[in-house]
């Protein structure tokens, strides 16, 4: 493994958790909002988050690659306002995974919340607490392990995601290159022992992180 | 239920079997894709009883599926190196390889772009070329070895993105998310949204040459040989030409 491997290894991990780092707010309000709440639109919303799941992932990068391309309505608009580009650079990766790996984050926050029994946010409010205090003192912490499970669960999708990546990545070693792209293209380069070296650290890592989701899905104390 | 499933897996070998007769698989670089497609036409209209399915892919691409065992009777690859690959890995016979084109490098702009390039020092002011991949994609082999041959690479490599195969880094261009592509002359040739920003010196790039061959596995070897004949005779040429690649005559070919 030389430097560059390392490199890549660490930029994946950190392009992942900036990815679910930057989905958890919108996720948490999202999941807390289709747990507890009512609302018109509510089924269509659902069949939405779904559809990351579900579609092709090249097509998601495909549509994201249209959007926040220079000629795009957002990339465009970012180009031209602020000089900003998207596609082709460490912020393009981000949002693939993020977009990738929402959904599955609300699922599982969604789940989270929803086996909290509503019985005592019910008492939490009756004794006087208003809806963000239950949420913060009564709903957050009953739900931590499920949510530090979707957490983990979100992340490693992150990590593994390919389809979406590689439509708004390119190939560029050394900066927008994550491990699935790096085997993929180490394949193809007809360098097998760094594809295959390369495919066992996903591995280790994607064992690591589902051992720990399920530790806290199954409520071992650790939180 | 035991017999059922027996009797459907029997099917298997026979449906391939049908799948197979009658059909030339030939592997071929992507920037092939429209001379072939048109060449296996003009092929099938004496030779009805063959079909011809093209597989377009990077060559480096193909030959990692050739090696993986992937049936295919006829390789046409942009350069020699990832040929010479295919022949050390015993995929395909020495002798079998015969050098058929050679094309040329252009840079390539947005038709609608005020890009005023003229040469490889201009490709160092862009923000972003796009260029197949430079490790193992011929196009790119041949852009790097381009810009090293000039001294440029250490400079305009932090702003290539790499593609798939040559016309991946023709679409990004296309698209707008690139200043510029280093392509071939054919592949500028079958892009309405693109033009010649200027043509790469054939003197300073290495000499650009396909080569076709004969799969030593190959499914269909006898239904596959005319067709590799045909890809060398007259009728082909005058497509290879019409497009704009250089047909090496057959004479010069063998050594």
């Amino acid at each position: 493994m030389t430097s560059a491997d390392g490199q890549l290894i660490l930029f994946t991990l950190s392009a992942a958790a900036m990815a679910v780092l930057v989905s958890f707010p919108i996720g948490i309000a999202v999941a807390w909002a289709l747990a507890r709440k009512r609302w018109p639109g509510k089924a269509l919303v659902e069949t939405l988050l779904t559809l990351p799941l579900v579609m092709p992932p090249v097509a998601t990068g495909l549509i994201l690659l249209k959007l926040c391309g220079r000629r795009g309505p957002v990339g465009g608009w970012l180009h031209q306002t602020f000089g900003v580009e998207i596609i082709f650079t460490p912020k393009a990766v981000v949002l693939a995974l993020a977009v990738m790996s929402f959904p599955l984050l609300v699922r599982s926050l969604r789940t989270a919340f929803e086996e909290i029994p509503r019985d005592l946010e019910e008492a939490a409010a009756t004794l006087g607490k208003t809806p963000r205090q239950v949420f913060f003192r009564v709903s957050l912490p009953l739900a931590r392990r499920g949510i530090a499970a979707g957490i983990i669960l979100a992340f490693a999708r992150a990590l593994g995601e390919f389809g979406a990546t590689v439509m708004v990545a390119g190939l560029i070693p050394g900066v927008t290159e994550t491990l699935p792209l790096a085997i993929y293209r180490s394949f193809q380069t007809g360098d097998d022992s760094r594809a295959w070296m390369l495919a066992g650290v996903s591995a280790a890592i994607a064992f690591v992180a589902v051992a720990v989701s399920g530790w806290f899905a199954r409520g071992k104390r650790l939180l | 239920m035991k017999i059922r499933v027996h009797s459907w897996f029997s099917l298997i070998p026979l449906l391939t079997t049908f799948a197979q007769a009658g059909e030339v698989r030939i592997a071929a670089a992507a920037s092939l894709s429209e001379a072939i497609m048109e060449i296996a036409t003009a092929y099938q209209t004496t030779h009805p009883e063959t079909k011809i399915t093209p597989v377009f892919a990077g060559s480096n691409v193909l030959a990692r599926q050739i090696e993986s065992g992937a049936p295919i009777d006829i390789f046409f690859s942009a350069d020699e190196k990832t040929m010479d690959g295919l022949v050390k890995s015993e995929r395909i016979a020495k002798d079998a390889v015969v050098p058929v084109l050679s094309n040329a490098l252009v840079v390539v702009v947005r038709e609608d772009s005020t890009l005023s390039l003229q040469s490889a020092e201009d490709l160092a002011k862009l923000q972003r070329l796009s260029i197949a991949d430079p490790a193992a994609v011929p196009a790119g082999v041949y852009a790097k070895a381009w810009l090293t041959g000039r001294h440029l690479w250490e400079k305009i490599q932090p702003i290539t993105v790499g593609a798939d195969n040559v016309r991946g880094a023709l679409a990004v261009v296309e698209a707008g998310n690139a200043d510029a592509a280093i392509v071939y002359r054919t592949d500028a040739a079958v892009s309405r949204k693109v033009k010649i920003a200027f043509a790469v010196p054939a003197t300073e790039t290495p000499s650009i040459v396909y080569l076709a061959a004969l799969c030593k596995e190959a499914p269909n070897a006898a239904e596959a040989k005319p067709f590799a004949e045909f890809l060398q005779g007259e009728k082909a040429a005058d497509i290879f030409r019409k497009r704009g690649f250089t047909v090496i005559p057959p004479a010069t070919s063998k050594p």
